[in-house]
């Protein structure tokens, strides 16, 4: 089972260990900055940091020696904005986003931009398809005023393929290597739209979108309006049924398992925080039928705190669960989420965990 | 010749020394810092080259005008302070 984990944290990013005792903290790297997404350590040790500095900016971070040292690179920008153009303005906000996907490491932005380097981070492309796409005009803003690209699932067996989601904009997927898109929200419903335009595709907000590597054909995704599983590749979407909530942000998929995957209930919609201030992860083994809440040994009293959608992750096993919450709690499960144990309660607010 | 000062928080992420240049507007001023150290660019204007939403910029005492164009005039011994503004935080 995966020994290190990271959480990025609006005071900077935790490498996580797991020892005997359990999970501890390895190394804070940039103390104090606000670390919004990263990318794990792949084999040779390289990795990628998005920071956002309040004053000076959003940035990237790349280490050569899985996050012992840092040196910036060239963080994805937008090109010159014409006169007259729509919606939100050609400046990267955030990394959002980051995946790796056979040679290429995509990065997804606010506002709802997406990138592509073919050298290891060190320079990007904006995907222009998408980005001058005359369906993106209609894109909206979801907890930020501009859209934000915040799920890439690439395909396990073929690189070229990704299905992204954007907040709110739907889901789109490629098949080659982003040159052309094609929208894949079918069954998703909105009901914050006018009722005519409920199951307009590229107004969906799909909160999060991951996939089953072991059979890819399988997505889940927790949206704002619910909780959707799809078993074609993301042609039509079904909508699932959980208790005591099927609002949320956050989703893992089990990566072997195409029944299983967890979700972080909250109420909805303009209350977020656990049901009854008691705080559970929900899962499903058999495809989305049933739900069971997992308590055991979260914080079951007066509990306010708020998984992001980047805040749950399931480790390659399918087995190590991690959960971060936007008021630094961090808990940590190696039976599938059975049972919970308390990392911190005093992190800084956790945008995103990741194991690798 | 006008001056420029960048705010010492910038140091812990780039140097950004003080700048003397032959410039008649902000901008041009801002370009002279920018040529002697590139890095220094993306700290102070976004992609668009307008000034980050969170940095201020005096000119002899007043907040700079033209936060997209930059065009503020500059006198030939302007002194220029480019700040942290506290609306970042």
């Amino acid at each position: 089972m995966t020994d290190r984990a990271w959480a990025a944290t609006r005071k900077g990013l935790f490498e996580l260990r797991r020892r005997r005792a359990g999970w501890e903290i390895e190394r804070l790297s940039f103390m104090a900055d606000p670390v919004t997404m990263l990318l794990p350590p792949d084999a040779s040790g390289h990795m990628l940091a998005g920071l956002n500095l309040g004053h000076f900016g959003a940035k990237l971070q790349a280490s050569a020696d899985a996050g012992k040292t840092w040196r910036e690179v060239a963080a994805p920008s937008f090109p010159p904005q014409p006169a007259g153009a729509e919606g939100p303005e050609w400046k990267l906000q955030q990394v959002f986003a980051l995946e790796r996907s056979g040679d290429a490491i995509w990065c997804g932005s606010v506002p709802g931009g997406l990138f592509v380097s073919r050298d290891g981070g060190e320079s990007w492309q904006l995907d222009e398809v998408l980005w001058r796409d005359p369906r993106r005009a209609q894109w909206m803003g979801g907890g930020n005023p501009a859209p934000a690209l915040h799920s890439i699932c690439p395909h396990p067996t073929r690189p070229d393929e990704l299905l992204i989601g954007v907040s709110c904009g739907g889901a789109w997927r490629t098949a080659d290597g982003g040159r052309s898109w094609g929208l894949r929200a079918t069954g998703m419903r909105a009901d914050f739209m006018p009722p005519d335009l409920a199951g307009d595709e590229n107004s969906q907000d799909p909160h999060l979108i991951a996939r089953c590597r072991a059979v890819p054909e399988v997505l889940w995704c927790q949206h704002h309006c619910g909780i959707y599983r799809s078993s074609d590749n993301g042609a039509s979407w079904v909508e699932l049924q959980a208790q005591p909530s099927s609002f949320g942000f956050a989703v893992a998929a089990h990566p072997g398992d195409p029944d299983t995957a967890w979700f972080a209930p909250a109420i909805k919609d303009e209350r977020r925080v656990p049901v009854d201030g008691a705080l559970c992860v929900t899962r499903t083994r058999d495809g989305g039928r049933s739900f069971e809440a997992l308590r055991s040994g979260l914080p079951q009293q007066h509990c306010y705190d708020l998984i992001y959608r980047h805040g749950l992750a399931v480790d390659d096993s399918g087995e190590q669960l991690l959960m971060g919450s936007t008021t630094g709690g961090l808990w940590a499960s190696s039976d599938a989420g059975d049972r919970w144990q308390t990392i911190s309660t005093h992190l800084p607010p956790i945008y995103a965990v990741k194991f690798g | 010749m006008p001056l420029v000062e960048f705010t010492p928080q910038l140091r812990r992420f780039v140097d950004a020394p003080a700048c003397r240049c032959d410039a008649a507007t902000l901008r041009e001023a801002l370009e002279a810092a920018f040529a002697a150290q590139p890095r220094l660019r993306g700290y102070i204007v976004d992609e668009q080259g307008h000034l980050r939403v969170n940095v201020v910029v005096f000119i002899d005492g007043r907040r700079a005008r033209d936060l997209r164009g930059l065009s503020d005039p500059l006198a030939p011994d302007s002194h220029i302070h480019v700040l942290q503004a506290l609306s970042g935080g």
